[in-house]
């Protein structure tokens, strides 16, 4: 059982490596290894999930080498959640990109696909601060990859600047783990709780600096006020499965802030226990905002949902800067929803953009497009979803946290800001349906390509898990609650990673 | 030694951080590399200075260095060197596509036509 914990590290890698020779046997095996690779990872996830709901660390020593010393790999509930997510968006998104055949318009497509994948499941996994580093970098160079695949001025730049914005993020990412390893002298998250909770008052300030600058990272990562400008162009002027996989990039960046930061800087952290999440939760409301007057400003759909994705991040900011077990049980709720909503959503304004032509997804009036009332249709569940109004998903999602900020010093201008900017954003997104769907003009210029089937499955399987999630509600909150108290009861964390023995080699 | 050492450190990253700054890509892709051994520097100092110490086990050795500074900025310039690599590459591709080196520069004009037509269409409507 110790083996599969570190299943789903290996599995991408090791795919990825084998679609890169498997060029010589063309695109189709390409597609199928890539395709068997994630149904693998889904059953791996789920058998995860599974094993992690007996509410047991599993400890993966990597070399047989004990906690403070080697790198481990831990899966608890809230890793396996995560790489469960992963592997599910990643299979809608791969599927896309099959069935449209964009994956053609570059090579390598699948190969950095898989490294994406292999980096993702390796930053949820690991114990380790240096290696969550490291992990990062390997998922943003795959991502760097992917953003850039096909081509256009457009996504050049907005790779450019995408690029350039996390090379600083690494840097600083280098700088606080320095300073961290230089005040406490270890990298290991466990180790590092343990020692911030003994560190004597002279080393509190440095610890608290060091720690805020990696605040700062993650908060890039998760595109956090003011850190999130570069957000909206990447998103929308890369294709649209990888703007899908990308859905869950900037959870990377949420869930580095739970582990990193929920862990060292929990319970057991006296004087620093829990310093973090008042800026977490200010900024959070300040990137609600600033999200909200994106949605509105937008001039194009996929631009319109970069800002939507910006305002689900804003709100999860928010329900984990409010720190309490049950905020981050309805965070971890709404998390499910708008990893895959957004998801489906970037597909969604793909297949707008390629019926209505030259027109492409930009708030004008065009010809009316093949298939309207489907793909309209689609629309309208998709943006109630997304805007958070009952009686799908995000509903339940934002009533959950909000109910969690009720007991907060400030609730009511909590309330008012989550409630406001939704406002806004039903407004806008009801515009732009009206805009994509109403306001047609009858001409003879010829409309755009017609409906793709088999990738509009894509779609309506992304768009269903909102059905799912409101009709097992109860199950789900009650599992999210489950990895919301394991997560804020971070001594059995500390215990289980550094109690870990090393595995003896038995008698043949 | 230590002021000499923070002295480096802080001089380069804010060499590092001015070139970053800069409208063209070249200078940025400078800042970043300087940035880089800024951090590099950084990390190794963050092991504590020591001077003439073994950093594996040495019988004979009165002390050692800390090790694992050592290895993190060794990880540190494979990375930093792949990056730059990586964005020296997509900055010439930049160049080609978008007609000049600004990193916010302007498209071509076909682009800008297309983007104000999209504009006054959307202020109409």
């Amino acid at each position: 059982m110790m083996q599969l914990t570190s299943w789903p590290v290996l599995l991408p890698l090791v795919v990825g490596f084998i679609i890169l020779f498997a060029r010589f046997g063309g695109l189709h095996l390409q597609r199928s290894l890539s395709l068997l690779a994630i149904l693998g990872l889904i059953v791996v996830s789920t058998e995860l999930v599974k094993v992690s709901l007996t509410g047991v660390h599993q400890v993966y020593l990597l070399g047989n080498w004990i906690a403070p010393f080697g790198i481990v790999l831990v899966l608890d509930q809230l890793s396996a959640l995560m790489v469960m997510m992963t592997s599910l968006l990643a299979l809608g998104a791969l599927w896309y990109a099959i069935a449209t055949k964009i994956d053609k318009q570059g090579s390598h497509f699948h190969v950095l696909f898989q490294i994406l994948l292999f980096g993702l499941n390796g930053a949820f996994m690991t114990g380790d601060v240096f290696n969550l580093f490291v992990f990062f970098e390997v998922l943003l160079l795959a991502s760097y990859g992917l953003l850039l695949h096909g081509s256009g001025r457009l996504r050049t730049k907005a790779g450019l600047h995408y690029v350039v914005i996390n090379l600083i993020g690494s840097t600083l990412f280098l700088f606080a783990v320095g300073a961290l390893y230089g005040v406490v002298g270890t990298l290991n998250i466990a180790d590092m709780a343990a020692k911030v909770a003994q560190a004597p008052v002279d080393d509190l300030g440095l610890i608290a600096a060091a720690g805020l600058l990696l605040l700062i990272v993650f908060g890039l990562k998760a595109a956090m006020f003011p850190l999130y400008l570069w957000l909206p162009n990447a998103y929308a002027n890369t294709s649209a499965p990888v703007a899908a996989l990308f859905a869950i990039m900037t959870k990377v960046g949420l869930y580095a802030i739970i582990r990193v930061h929920g862990t060292v800087f929990g319970d057991t952290a006296g004087e620093l226990a829990h310093y973090y999440a008042p800026w977490v939760l200010g900024l959070g409301l300040m990137t609600l905002i600033m999200a909200a007057l994106g949605v509105m400003a937008s001039r194009g759909l996929r631009e319109q949902v970069a800002y939507l994705v910006l305002a689900s991040v804003a709100t999860l900011l928010i329900g984990v800067g409010l720190n309490s077990p049950q905020a981050l049980s309805a965070t971890l709720y709404y998390l499910i929803h708008s990893t895959l909503i957004a998801g489906a959503m970037f597909l969604l304004a793909d297949v707008i953009s390629r019926g209505r032509g030259v027109h492409e997804d930009r708030f004008d009036s065009a010809p009316s497009m093949p298939n309207a009332i489907l793909i309209g249709s689609v629309f309208m569940f998709g943006a109630i979803a997304m805007a958070g109004m009952p009686p799908l998903s995000g509903f339940f999602g934002k009533v959950l946290i909000l109910s969690a900020a009720l007991n907060q010093a400030w609730f009511a201008l909590i309330l008012g800001v989550v409630l406001i900017s939704g406002l806004i954003m039903i407004i806008s997104m009801a515009r732009a349906g009206s805009l994509l769907f109403y306001r047609t003009q009858p001409s003879n210029v010829l409309p755009g390509e017609a409906l793709n089937r088999p990738a509009f499955v894509a779609v309506i399987a992304l768009f269903s898990v909102s059905v799912l999630l409101v009709i097992f509600a109860n199950p789900i909150t009650a599992y999210t609650d489950v990895i919301a108290l394991q997560q804020f009861n971070s001594q059995t964390y500390i215990e289980a990673v550094l109690n870990t023995a090393a595995v003896t080699e038995s008698a043949p | 030694m230590e002021a000499l050492i923070a002295l480096t450190i802080g001089v380069m990253t804010a060499t590092g951080v001015y070139l970053t700054l800069r409208a063209r890509t070249f200078p940025v892709v400078l800042g970043l590399t300087l940035l880089a051994y800024a951090v590099n520097v950084f990390l190794f100092a963050m092991g504590r200075l020591t001077i003439g110490q073994p950093a594996v086990i040495d019988a004979a050795a009165a002390g050692y260095t800390d090790p694992l500074p050592q290895a993190l900025v060794l990880t540190a310039i494979v990375i930093a060197f792949g990056m730059t690599a990586f964005l020296i590459v997509l900055a010439l591709k930049a160049r080609g596509e978008l007609g000049n080196d600004h990193v916010d520069g302007l498209h071509q004009a076909k682009d800008e036509q297309t983007q104000t037509k999209s504009n006054q269409q959307g202020a109409k409507s």
